[in-house]
């Protein structure tokens, strides 16, 4: 690894000073499961490593406010998969986090460093999408409120503005006529990228909807609005037919973990199971 | 240049107190086996997806490959040298040798940290908790079956305890 400075900031004020101090020549180290591998590898060769662990605005929280839950940006995948209010209201959200790395990378993995690392495969994202999360930046110059759709603008991109952070996620808190399930395929059961990841949340008015994970630059959200895919009396034969047909907004590339058509293939099989579970979970009243 | 990058840290590894000095691209792994000589975490894969060395950072399983020697002033650290010694081995460790758990035995010290963070955090898992928290440590030899057995009868001991 080369060498760098490093910084570690006890005050927003400093922090911002730090970023400003090396414009585009800083990374930000939070749970740093991401950020060690592409120091070691070469790939990035900061000037400065900026650890933000001890800044008091950002750390870890799970707090209900108002009709939403507020998950502050320093927040361990631990921390979150095991929060039985997150398990309650966002069950996808904590099946997705539990699948994320192992034990040993969920203890120092931050919910925020997933999304701003923003990886097409990353398996926080489709739920926080099913889920309407927005993301709440800060810099100097204050603060703004995006939509999660909006934060992530391509493969390794985020809106977040040079001397921006990320201070907390919001999650509206689900109505009550949804329910919702993530499902996720790959090669082997630990310590695996998704080769396919996807959420889906039905909902008793008809609408459903599906986000799909690493099928594309950015999770591609689509819905079926006429209430098939949430019809009890429709056939499998028909539902399959209608994802399968739904899947086909997903733009797939072959790499070294899937071929584009096996990908493809795999999102009609995913999408029906797990649609599959969340209507279980829509009748259960989960 | 170098030494104006060094930064000092204390950090206490198996109850003993540490205050050294640090360059800050060396991860907490680095220092503990070049620095301390504290050798039974392993380097193997380098990128957090073996577990080869795992240790616990504030009763946290944790990859010490992915974690800056800076980043840990002022922690806790336990690795497998914390829990027990040749003489006086851990029920874990124990457990281990008793089930043929060890062949070549380069993942086992990082497999006994993983597996001692689950016994603390719930002392009766289920063999699917045990594989849940052992998916981040690989293993070459074993096929993992008798190290399930392992990390199971240590959880079998503590209830027979609670029995008693």
């Amino acid at each position: 690894m080369q060498t760098f400075s490093y910084y570690h900031p006890t005050e927003l004020s400093a922090l911002f000073e730090l970023m400003q101090q090396y414009p585009s020549a800083y990374k930000l180290l939070a749970g740093g499961t991401d950020l060690l591998v592409r120091l070691k590898s070469g790939r990035i060769s900061p000037k400065a490593v900026i650890d933000i662990k001890a800044i008091p605005e950002i750390q870890g929280l799970i707090e209900r406010v108002g009709e939403a839950f507020v998950i502050v940006a320093l927040t361990l995948m631990a921390d979150l998969e095991s929060d039985p209010r997150i398990q309650q209201s966002y069950p996808a959200l904590a099946e997705a986090v539990h699948n994320v790395g192992s034990v040993q990378i969920r203890n120092r993995a931050t919910l925020a460093g997933n999304l701003c690392n923003a990886s097409p495969a990353a398996d926080s994202a489709p739920a926080l999408l099913i889920y309407q999360a927005s993301v709440v930046c800060l810099s100097p110059r204050g603060e703004r409120t995006l939509a999660l759709q909006d934060f992530i603008t391509g493969p390794g991109k985020t809106a977040l503005a040079a001397d921006e952070i990320v201070k907390q996620i919001i999650l509206p808190i689900p109505p009550t006529n949804q329910a919702a399930a993530f499902a996720r395929l790959t090669r082997r059961k630990g310590v695996d990228l998704a080769t396919i990841n996807l959420c889906c949340q039905v909902n008793t008015n008809g609408l459903t909807r599906f986000v799909l994970g690493a099928v594309g630059p950015m999770p591609v959200i689509v819905e079926e609005k006429d209430g098939l895919l949430s019809s009890p009396d429709e056939s499998e034969t028909a539902k399959r037919a209608c994802i399968e047909s739904l899947m086909q907004k997903a733009t797939p590339i072959t790499d070294v973990r899937a071929s584009k058509e096996y990908r493809q293939a795999m999102l009609a099989v995913l999408g029906y199971r797990v649609l599959v579970t969340a209507l279980k979970r829509l009748g259960s009243g989960a | 240049m170098e030494i104006q990058n060094l930064h000092s840290v204390s950090f206490v590894v198996n109850k003993r107190l540490y205050a050294i000095n640090v360059e800050p691209q060396h991860t907490l792994l680095d220092v503990l086996r070049d620095q301390l000589d504290i050798t039974g975490p392993k380097e193997c894969c380098g990128v957090g997806e073996c577990g080869a060395c795992t240790i616990l950072l504030n009763g946290r399983a944790v990859n010490a490959c992915l974690i800056l020697a800076v980043e840990a002033d002022g922690k806790e650290i336990v690795t497998i040298e914390g829990l027990g010694s040749p003489d006086s081995l851990s029920p874990m460790q124990k457990a281990f040798v008793d089930a043929g758990a060890v062949q070549c035995g380069f993942c086992t010290p990082g497999m006994i940290m993983a597996a001692q963070y689950l016994i603390n955090n719930n002392p009766n898992p289920s063999e699917e908790d045990v594989r849940v928290a052992l998916a981040g440590n690989l293993c070459r030899c074993t096929g993992y079956s008798r190290i399930i057995q392992a990390v199971l009868s240590v959880s079998q001991n503590n209830q027979a305890k609670a029995q008693a």
